[in-house]
């Protein structure tokens, strides 16, 4: 397996304040890792800096042997790494199917269209004339995770798909994962539902503080040592 | 009975002029949420870019008004891309000061090169051309064409954002410019294109204000003003908003032009205050 993506010491700032203090993490070609950790540890700010939205070195982040940190958004997103925004952040005067097709706009070739998408989650072609923040948020999370699909990713970052839904929406949501990967596709998934990120990952990454407290594979880590991780160490 | 309808007529074709005005204000509006206090100004700038192509260059106006469109499209594009683009952000100030400042260097420019005077544009006598309704109405060539070119520009424009991948951008960046960005998308040239595509509008509304009058250096608040209440009127984004809202100031103008000739500016302003004090969503708010 060849690496995709490697975040070497990644730091971020917003303004003069510290997010990330040197994070390493990778990802190889199909593989699904986890990014677990409470609110504040610093995994959003990990996928908005992997994604372009947040300046970065450049040699602190190498995709595909490329030094890319700090590069546009608007040319990540072309070379093949897509995220599902926290919150969905639909946009809210278009329509579902509208929404999508600006998901496509960077026109990279894949499997991922229109057609898949909605053979993917059926519910949205009913309702893709409505305007996408008419949907229930189960919907609306299909609509984000679609929309981020039509780039056509090699590396699909997804952050907190289950925020404020219902646990049966979760899991159906969830159930569609290992379809999307199948076609050889990298992923990144933030959880805040520890079991859920272990049981849908091959390796996972604990952060803390902005930095990674544990790494390791999703199903041999003890659940004592990630608690350990996850909370700092008790006094 | 015959002089109310000259009334609303002439009232909805002077609300043409008006709307097509504040046209390209309400798209830079509703795409970059841009106050731009210097529309007026870059109407007359246009005004006399077309003078000098036509009075100095000797170009035909057939060949002039277009080359007008490509002139002014590029100035768009450029002007956002090189100055306002640094300035649109959340904060609404930095805008508003950047073009009130753009404002006071074209007045004095053009004044310094061209005089305080007046300049008319000549049209072969088109501007007194009329056609005779029954009732002893007339009805000016010149202000039918420019409700045709403002109907044909608030169709196009809806055309535009409702039904075409440009459109779908311009709204998304409205709606979210930094999430945008994640679908590849660069607001930066987003914003560009509707200031090149605004400014398009600005060339039309300049070539048809100047074939109707007289214009100095001077006169560019006053065509902000218009500009504004139409947007304000009509309801901040919406083309079709700022058509009616064109319209409406036109026929309240032109009600007060009937009662006293000293009363039509100002009754225009009365129907504006009064509006933003019972309706200040405007007639019809955002739709698309």
């Amino acid at each position: 397996m060849s690496v995709i993506l490697e975040a070497r010491g990644l730091t971020a700032f917003y303004g003069d304040f510290q997010a990330l203090f040197g994070i390493d993490v990778t990802v190889e070609r199909g593989e699904v890792i986890a990014l677990i950790g409470s609110n504040g540890a610093g995994k959003s700010t990990f996928l908005k800096a992997l994604a372009g939205l947040l300046p970065a070195p450049a040699e602190q982040i190498i995709y595909k042997g490329e030094a890319v940190g700090g590069a546009a958004a608007a040319r990540i997103v072309g070379a093949g790494i897509a995220l599902v925004p926290e919150g969905r952040r639909l946009f809210a005067s278009l329509s579902v199917e509208e929404n999508l097709l600006l998901g496509a706009y960077s026109a990279r070739p894949g499997r991922w269209t229109l057609d898949t998408v909605y053979a993917l989650f059926p519910i949205l072609k009913e309702r893709r004339h409505h305007l996408a923040t008419a949907l229930s948020g189960g919907q609306q999370q299909m609509v984000a995770l679609g929309r981020a699909l039509m780039s056509n990713p090699d590396l699909l970052m997804c952050d907190e798909l289950s925020l404020g839904l219902a646990p049966v929406v979760v899991r159906e949501i969830y159930a569609a994962l290992p379809s999307i990967v199948a076609g050889g596709m990298s992923a990144i998934i933030v959880e805040q539902d520890v079991q859920l990120a272990r049981r849908v990952s091959k390796r996972f990454y604990c952060f803390q503080e902005g930095r990674v407290s544990l790494a390791g594979a999703s199903a041999e880590v003890s659940d004592e040592a990630i608690a350990l991780a996850y909370f700092g160490a008790m006094s | 009975m015959s002089s109310i309808v000259n009334i609303l007529l002439q009232g909805v074709l002077l609300g043409a002029l008006y709307a097509l005005f504040a046209m390209g204000q309400s798209l830079v509006f509703g795409v970059m949420r841009l106050t731009n206090t210097a529309h007026g100004d870059f109407i007359v700038l246009l005004v006399f870019v077309l003078f000098v192509l036509t009075n100095l260059a000797h170009m035909p106006l057939w060949a002039a008004v277009p080359m007008l469109i490509g002139i002014a499209f590029c100035a768009g594009y450029a002007l956002q891309y090189t100055v306002l683009n640094r300035v649109s952000g959340r904060d609404p100030l930095p805008s508003l000061v950047v073009t009130f400042g753009l404002s006071i260097v074209i007045q004095n420019v053009l004044q310094e090169v061209f005089s305080a005077d007046p300049r008319a544009l000549a049209t072969g006598g088109f501007e007194s051309m009329s056609i005779s309704l029954p009732g002893g109405i007339a009805l000016g060539l010149l202000p039918i064409l420019t409700l045709a070119v403002t109907v044909a520009a608030t169709l196009g424009l809806q055309w535009l954002f409702g039904r075409t991948p440009l459109g779908r951008v311009f709204r998304a960046t409205s709606d979210d410019r930094e999430i945008v960005q994640l679908m590849g998308v660069s607001p930066r040239r987003t914003f560009a294109l509707a200031m090149g595509i605004a400014f398009v509008l600005i060339a039309l509304a300049a070539t048809l204000y100047a074939m109707r009058t007289a214009v100095s250096p001077s006169d560019g608040p006053a065509l902000l003003l218009y500009a504004f209440e139409a947007v304000i009127i009509g309801g901040m984004g919406s083309f079709w908003g700022t058509f009616l809202g064109g319209i409406a100031l036109g026929v309240a103008q032109q009600i007060g032009f009937y009662i006293d000739p000293g009363w039509g500016i100002w009754l225009g302003h009365v129907l504006f205050l009064a509006l933003l004090t019972i309706r200040p969503q405007g007639l019809l708010p955002k739709t698309a």
